[in-house]
């Protein structure tokens, strides 16, 4: 059976880092930049960076409309602006955001860069603690009914949410992607988007690692 | 050890801005067009580079009005420059909430022989390179983002073409040399040895690496982006343009520019999206050639 096509959204952000993470568990990763790129894909992320240019991007490429189509009928992962293009805006943004969860997502909510931080989060359906990295990060500001928490702070932060799944479309505040924990990137592909994973990766060949981001190596 | 373990915090932030522009503005409108371009951040100064070369005199850290009025104007991430050394110009533009520090060769140098140590700072810095021992003495002192110096102000991009070359193949070099040729190696390069030990394993920078200095078209961001930045800087490739126009003319000019730089680094390899954004765009900045300028003028040769 050949490996599943997991596609990144790559036109501006960490697309590498999640390619990294996706590579390693053993799927087929193609960079979305195109609608064509769309082709065959199974399921998709849509990785951090800055929502307002990813919005403009979209619009200049012709991308909009077909993901918008995938959006709302295939499994979609979303960290950090990510979860700013699913959700439902608390802000303006250049074009509206696909608003396929149904939660309010506050930009930069925390502040500057100054105020990035990382913590803990606890996140059962990962099976319990998860390093969270929050880099300029937005905030969950409420979820309507049909939304599951799948993550949320301590109680040093009043458990605030910071993961949210509604059917096939997750959304997570925080960025596995720049750590080695490959447990959301496992889980959403064979618990939300019931991908059938092919086993570990071999060992990338050298070149391709060099070609590699500078995100840290899943173990 | 207030730096160290905010490392993955600053090169995150810089893994945020990969695929983007980052785009010299002067004033709030400036950074509002920017914005309205798709710039993944903008650094704020009181004279772009071009202005820093025609005019002269000492070059420094803006106003901190300038920079909190821009901080207000857009809601993406904003740089702002400190002089090489200059630790005061960087603890307060700190304290300013910028979301990176560049300590750049483009303003006057503070200091002749120290470059600041960047990791007891919370803010990320970026820092320019000429080549690989230059870019990893700087990470040495904690830079989470490296770009290339390119020379500032010219619109001339052959400077930034070198200086990529130059520092991809020092990292092909180490990456092939034998474990007992490091050292050597790295006393050659003026790098610190665990930086260069890590490179000859791994085969990439621990940082991103972008490019600045004299892109002006979305040809040569395209082609800084082949030749392996993963972002690009443009400084007065932008707001150089339209200077003879009437001010509304010249910002319509700008942003065309600007937007046309941003699909070119989205699409950088697709010759086709690049022909049809280059087309028909306002004059580029003039520039000046590099032959053109004195040695004791060339900004890149500041850094150490």
């Amino acid at each position: 059976m050949p490996a599943p096509r997991v596609g990144v959204l790559s036109l501006q952000g960490d697309f590498g880092c999640h390619q990294l993470s996706l590579g390693s568990l053993g799927v087929e990763v193609r960079r979305v930049t195109l609608p064509q790129d769309l082709d065959g894909v199974e399921a998709l992320i849509l990785p951090g960076g800055e929502s307002t240019t990813m919005t403009r991007l979209l619009a200049a490429t012709g991308l909009r409309a077909p993901l918008e189509a995938f959006v709302r009928e295939q499994p979609v992962m979303g960290t950090c602006a990510g979860v700013i293009l699913l959700g439902h805006g608390a802000q303006a943004l250049p074009a509206p955001p696909f608003a396929v969860l149904d939660a309010i997502v506050e930009r930069n909510a925390y502040g500057r860069q100054i105020d990035s931080f990382e913590a803990d989060v606890e996140a059962p359906v990962v099976g319990g603690a998860f390093h969270g990295v929050f880099i300029r990060a937005p905030k969950i500001v409420s979820v309507g009914p049909g939304v599951e928490v799948v993550a949320r702070r301590g109680p040093e932060a009043g458990g605030e949410v910071v993961g949210i799944r509604a059917g096939r479309i997750v959304g997570l505040c925080f960025h596995p992607e720049l750590t080695s924990d490959l447990r959301f990137h496992r889980w959403f592909l064979t618990e939300v988007a019931g991908l059938r994973l092919p086993g570990p990766a071999p060992a990338a060949p050298a070149a391709e690692r060099r070609a590699a981001e500078a995100c840290e190596d899943p173990a | 050890m207030k730096g160290q373990d905010q490392f993955r915090l600053k090169v995150g932030l810089a893994e945020m801005l990969k695929g983007g522009v980052i785009m010299d503005v002067m004033t709030p409108d400036q950074a509002r067009i920017a914005e309205e371009a798709g710039a993944a951040a903008v650094m704020a100064l009181e004279r772009i580079p071009a202005r820093i070369r025609r005019e002269g005199g000492i070059a420094r850290m803006s106003d901190p009005r300038l920079i909190k009025e821009i901080e207000a104007a857009v809601s993406i991430p904003v740089m702002a420059k400190c002089r090489i050394g200059h630790i005061a110009e960087a603890q307060i533009l700190e304290t300013l909430g910028v979301d990176f520090i560049d300590e750049s060769e483009v303003l006057s140098p503070a200091d002749d022989e120290n470059h600041i140590w960047k990791h007891d700072f919370k803010v990320p810095f970026v820092c320019g390179c000429r080549d690989l021992g230059e870019a990893l003495r700087r990470i040495g002192e904690g830079a989470a983002m490296i770009r290339t110096k390119g020379e500032a102000g010219t619109g001339d991009v052959i400077e930034a073409v070198r200086h990529m070359r130059t520092v991809q193949k020092g990292i092909k070099k180490l990456a092939a040399l034998r474990e007992d040729e490091l050292m050597a190696e790295s006393k050659q390069l003026g790098a610190p040895f665990e930086v260069v030990r890590q490179i000859a394993r791994t085969g990439k920078l621990p940082v991103p690496n972008f490019a600045a200095g004299g892109i002006a078209t979305p040809a040569d961001a395209s082609l800084m982006m082949q030749l392996g930045a993963e972002s690009v800087f443009v400084g007065s490739g932008i707001f150089e343009v339209g200077l003879d126009e009437e001010p509304k003319k010249a910002r319509e000019q700008q942003l065309l520019v600007a937007q046309a730089i941003v699909k070119a680094v989205a699409n950088y390899n697709r010759p086709e999206i690049l022909a049809a954004v280059s087309e028909g765009l306002p004059k580029p900045m003039r520039g000046v050639t590099m032959e053109s300028i004195p040695e004791e003028q060339q900004l890149a040769k500041r850094g150490w």
